[in-house]
């Protein structure tokens, strides 16, 4: 149920963001959503894409400084308090969000957000328990094309 | 083939290593007496400097007496351009190398058919000193031509017997290729452009672990005991210092035996001092200066006391092999090299160490000094590897510190760490650039 996202590690610089989009473009790989971290010298660059491990060895090659990590992509109901019901299911397990970026799509009134727990695993078991399912990239993929 | 770490039976090229020092001794005195009657006789500058010290060389009665002949220094080099200091006639010049003149003209030395013969069997001890025997396939990546480093080796290597494997420096790619297709053994090249290659060969997907390669031939810059770790840690080699210098012969002039206890020197062609590099009295064994060398042998250029600005120290210690010759300490840093900053000494090769110390990172940096409202600001700039690299920000930042205060711990300097790019900071193919001193621009 986890998806695998790629961090890239970037100079804040002009053109630091564009060389690494431009190789994953070139070798047709589609990007499903991103996200942006940054401080004043570097960035890093979080990518969902289609074909992870393609893009990672493509990336790696081609210089690149890069980190498969697992991420976990929740359906939010688009209502007022839609992301507190995640963060309540979690209160009180210890289990930390490292941080979150969203998807652009929406299906049946769903919004889809990507986040980052320190223990993904369990944060799973936890929100199954309150009926709160992750997507799987196969499933992803479907809504994106759809 | 052997492709273990075995002692081969010693080769007849290094008896000389294994002289009894009394032998040793009148050898060198020998031939340094002949040496300078030479350079006497043809050099116009060493005649004036002697002269000058009201001093012949039949004033020479002991090897001890070398300290009462004047030094040699690079800019008596340059000021001869091209062929001011030779002893012989051009015509018995075969050959002629140049080291890169960064500042102004090279420095050029000349080698007669003998010198060439003596640096081949230099080389030919330096290979055998290590384990590396007939049979052998070694990829000489040192750069071909006016550099020494090429030829030297090239020459020891076909010496030696082995199959050499000419491709020069550069074209990472088609090193690792060659290196795999031709079951490469013996690699010649400057350290950092080892680690260049063992990142590029993890890229393409080769693991050096698997090849034959067993032995690394490193030298042309300083570098410090956690390189050889790092070598040694991702590759199944044995990584070996060579010391030399375009001044003197080129690589060959000192090379680490299989213990790997720092290079032993060719004392019977090359003769060292360590001296106090601001006094210029010679300092005992085991003291740290500044290196000096007399060429023996050579009869195109002899070099007499000539200062190579290396700082080390020579140790007359029992080495396990055997080997008479003395050895130098790891030359981590060169009189030339060193940066002042606030007032501090920095020499590159303590940020190397330092960067080594931090668990997963590579030491491919640059130093940038500058000065702003009148204080010298130090900048160390690193490149990321996919080890070091973690996904949070705050990894990151940590990363930072960490290394900042490794800097400091060695240094006693606070740097600004910047973490930059893989592969963004100059990879030279031969010395490596580690310093930009922005005050001087």
């Amino acid at each position: 149920m986890k998806l695998k996202q790629l961090s890239v590690f970037l100079e804040n610089k002009p053109g630091a963001l564009s060389a690494p989009c431009r190789l994953l473009a070139k070798a047709g790989i589609n990007i499903q959503t991103f996200a942006l971290a940054d401080t004043r010298e570097f960035g890093i660059l979080r990518l969902v894409v289609e074909d992870p491990d393609r893009a990672r060895r493509l990336l790696i090659r081609n210089g690149f400084a890069v980190k498969l990590t697992e991420v976990v992509a929740l359906e939010v109901p688009d209502v007022p308090g839609g992301l507190a019901a995640i963060l309540d299911a979690l209160d009180g397990s210890g289990i930390n969000v490292e941080y979150a970026y969203a998807f652009t799509t929406k299906h049946q009134g769903h919004g889809l957000l990507v986040f980052r727990f320190d223990d993904p695993d369990s944060a799973i078991k936890i929100l199954k328990s309150h009926k709160i399912s992750a997507v799987d990239s196969e499933e992803l993929s479907k809504r994106l094309k759809g | 083939m052997s492709k273990n770490h075995d002692i081969p039976p010693m080769h007849p090229a290094s008896a000389m290593d294994f002289l009894p020092l009394a032998q040793l001794r009148d050898v060198q005195f020998i031939r340094l007496r002949d040496m300078v009657q030479r350079a006497y006789d043809h050099v116009a500058l060493f005649r004036q400097r002697m002269d000058e010290r009201k001093l012949k060389p039949a004033d020479l009665r002991s090897m001890d007496d070398i300290v009462k002949l004047p030094f040699t220094v690079k800019s008596d080099l340059r000021d001869a351009y091209p062929f001011g200091l030779l002893a012989s006639p051009l015509q018995d010049v075969v050959r002629f190398h140049a080291s890169s003149g960064t500042t102004g003209k090279p420095i050029v030395v000349g080698y007669t058919r003998e010198d060439i013969q003596d640096w081949t069997q230099a080389m030919v001890r330096s290979f055998a000193a290590c384990g590396v025997h007939a049979g052998d396939v070694i990829q000489n990546a040192y750069g071909y031509g006016l550099f020494t480093g090429g030829l030297g080796a090239h020459y020891g290597a076909e010496g030696i017997g082995a199959s050499v494997v000419p491709i020069s420096g550069g074209n990472t790619e088609r090193q690792i290729m060659l290196m795999k297709d031709f079951g490469v053994t013996v690699i010649c090249c400057t350290p950092s452009y080892f680690l260049h290659l063992m990142e590029r060969a993890v890229e393409s997907g080769v693991n050096l672990k698997d090849l034959p390669l067993r032995t690394g031939v490193f030298g042309a810059e300083p570098w410090t005991e956690g390189m050889r770790e790092r070598i040694e840690a991702g590759t199944a080699i044995r990584a070996y210092d060579i010391y030399g210098l375009t001044e003197i012969v080129g690589p060959g002039v000192a090379m680490e035996c299989v213990h790997q206890t720092g290079p032993h020197i060719f004392e019977d062609l090359f003769y060292p001092e360590i001296v106090d590099p601001e006094t210029l009295e010679p300092l005992p064994d085991g003291t740290e200066g500044e290196l000096v060398l007399t060429t023996l042998c050579k009869r195109a250029m002899p070099m007499i006391r000539y200062r190579t600005r290396d700082i080390t120290a020579v140790t007359s210690a029992k080495c396990p092999c055997g080997r008479t010759l003395r050895r130098i300490c790891r030359i981590g840093r060169r009189s030339d090299d060193m940066l002042i900053i606030r007032g501090v000494n920095l020499f590159p090769s303590q940020i190397e160490a330092a960067l080594l110390r931090v668990e997963g990172t590579l030491p491919h940096y640059q130093i940038i000094v500058d000065r702003q409202k009148g204080l010298d600001t130090l900048e160390v700039q690193v490149e990321v590897t996919n080890e070091a690299f973690s996904d949070t920000v705050g990894a990151l930042e940590q990363l930072q510190k960490r290394l900042a205060h490794s800097i400091e711990s060695i240094t006693g300097l606070r740097p600004a760490v910047k973490l930059v790019a893989p592969r963004t900071l100059q990879r030279s193919e031969g010395k490596a650039k580690r310093v930009m001193d922005k005050r001087l621009m």
